[in-house]
């Protein structure tokens, strides 16, 4: 087998027993997961199971307490601050809230990872700039105002113009309809579908919106928060293709996906009362 | 940085528990503080190392060095001057009652230079300039702003601390030679115009007595104000809480740590450079003999 077939054979992204804990506060524990080049990961679970904090594993923004993120075969907790620093240029990433950079006009947000790590012209900038705000459907009207101007689907298409900017190889997407109407929330669907097309790019969308999941994902990942598990549980309760979700024998997807509270209140009260008592 | 829980266990009860408690509590603050201070420290270097690296983009620095230096003349100079009239007001009637009021402007200017300018300037940007620059990065890092920064490769400490750094350890001289001089006029100006002293005396005795290693003295303790002001400030926005009440807490911390930390600066500064006045010059001048 030639050098090149096995790098594009080998997983994209790889984590191995990755394990966070913030102080005391365990999050993940011993994930082990393997994302092939071209596949748009969706990762679902209830809100505090550790999806974002998985996301930024990823990319390095939140440091494993134990185990291994490797991307493209180089285990990023061993990289230099530099080094690292350049893999991110890889990547692109669409924050919750967008997090464009207030201080800068919009304009700004789209060219900054381009004045950061390429030596192109203000021309050939603004033109990259253009092209990738239409792209995200913005008008270029859009460019010289500042992100509070705008409404929350519009930094949403930005923060998805900006980290489209340098061609990355993987898009990572943290809630990406969250917050928004129904209308927006499929354009940003439809968008993520159209730059799976355009790009030949890697996706991982983590999100609890179920119609993001049965529109974008080739497969989809489920996690589910540690503190209802036991020691020999997995934290990954779910991992397959997105139609075998409905016919899950496990009664937690289930429930997930069907969106019901089921004993979930009285679960909440139970452990609040224990917290009391404690 | 982790927040020992020790104090939020099931707790003793009791007079011993009373003891216990106190102990735990104390033990869990001073935990605390070493690991803050070892955070600073940390924080420092690594603002140290890429200073010394690689220097930011005249565009990134040029709104900083405005921020914190144009916007902040007006209000130093007008603090300056009205310290300088006080210092007047408060200094005439003592000099008055000892026959020595034609020495009014050296100890007024004397002050001036050597610790209220500095002072002064120091504390008002730590009020402006501080508080702002720790609310500022507390909201990026609430809003993910600095996490955006680094997945685009960008390297926080480097885009944001950096600048506010090096504009405030350039620019507080600027603003302290303000205040020396605004101060200086204000308490002439009163001294002269209002309480009547003689202007020559005035002035001769102000040359007599403050001198060059005075005025630099002012100078060069203002660098350590500025950078502790832009360290302390830019590490209690990086290590905001979250929500609004954590970036309050990250603004008025870096107003009261900058301060406090200022005064012992300015006091340890002080013993320091008089050490050397008097060895460089052990029969110097003394403001009354």
């Amino acid at each position: 087998m030639t050098e090149t077939s096995a790098e594009q054979l080998r997983p994209l992204v790889e984590t191995h027993n990755l394990d966070v804990k913030f102080g005391r506060q365990h999050v993940l524990r011993d994930i082990n997961l393997n994302i092939p080049r071209g596949q748009t990961v969706v990762i679902i679970g209830e809100s505090g199971c550790g999806k974002t904090v998985l996301l930024k594993s990823i990319i390095g923004l939140v440091w494993p307490t134990s185990g291994e993120v490797l991307f493209d075969g180089r285990s990023l907790m061993k990289l230099k601050d530099h080094q690292l620093a350049k893999q991110r240029t890889r990547f692109g990433f669409l924050f919750q809230n967008a997090a464009l950079l207030d201080s800068m006009s919009v304009g700004q947000n789209i060219a900054f990872p381009l004045r950061e790590h390429t030596d192109k012209k203000q021309t050939e900038i603004d033109e990259i700039v253009r092209a990738r705000l239409n792209e995200v459907g913005l008008p270029e009207n859009v460019l010289n105002k500042k992100p509070a101007e705008l409404s929350g689907g519009m930094r949403k298409r930005v923060g998805l113009a900006r980290a489209l900017a340098l061609n990355p190889e993987i898009l990572l997407y943290d809630e990406p309809t969250t917050g928004l109407d129904p209308v927006m929330s499929d354009v940003i669907n439809e968008l993520i579908l159209r730059i799976r097309k355009q790009h030949p790019v890697t996706s991982i969308v983590v999100t609890h919106d179920m119609r993001t999941v049965q529109k974008v994902a080739d497969r989809v990942v489920m996690l589910y928060p540690l503190p209802r598990l036991r020691d020999d549980e997995p934290q990954v309760i779910f991992d397959d293709r997105p139609d075998r979700l409905e016919t899950s024998l496990d009664p937690r997807v289930a429930q997930f996906v069907r969106g019901e509270a089921g004993g979930r209140l009285l679960e909440l009260q139970a452990q609040n009362n224990a917290n009391r008592t404690q | 940085m982790e927040k020992s829980s020790l104090a939020s266990a099931a707790r003793p009860t009791g007079v011993i528990g009373f003891f216990i408690n106190m102990i735990t509590d104390l033990g869990e603050l001073v935990i605390n503080w070493i690991a803050a201070l070892g955070d600073l420290s940390l924080f420092s270097l690594r603002v140290w190392a890429w200073m010394l690296t690689r220097l930011p983009r005249r565009q990134t620095l040029l709104p900083n060095f405005y921020q914190i230096g144009v916007l902040s003349l007006p209000v130093v100079a007008l603090t300056g001057t009205f310290i300088g009239m006080v210092l007047a007001v408060q200094s005439y009637a003592q000099f008055r009652a000892m026959h020595f009021e034609s020495r009014l402007g050296a100890v007024i200017n004397m002050s001036l230079v050597r610790e209220l300018g500095p002072v002064l300037a120091a504390t008002m940007l730590a009020g402006r300039v501080g508080s702002a620059m720790a609310a500022q990065l507390g909201t990026m890092r609430v809003t993910e702003q600095i996490d955006a920064l680094s997945s685009m490769g960008a390297n926080p400490i480097h885009y944001l601390v950096v600048p506010r750094f090096l504009g405030c350890i350039v620019l507080i001289p600027t603003l302290t030679i303000m205040a020396d001089f605004m101060g200086v006029v204000g308490g002439a100006f009163y001294s002269i115009k209002i309480l009547g002293i003689d202007s020559h005396e005035y002035w001769v005795n102000s040359q007599r007595f403050v001198g060059n290693y005075d005025l630099f003295t002012g100078i060069f303790k203002s660098l350590f104000f500025g950078a502790a002001i832009a360290m302390i400030s830019c590490h209690r926005g990086f290590n905001c809480d979250f929500g609004a009440e954590g970036v309050g807490r990250a603004a008025t911390s870096a107003f009261v740590y900058s301060f406090v930390l200022i005064l012992i600066i300015d006091l340890f500064l002080g013993i320091g450079l008089d050490s050397v006045y008097m060895m460089l010059w052990p029969d110097g001048k003394k403001l009354l003999y």
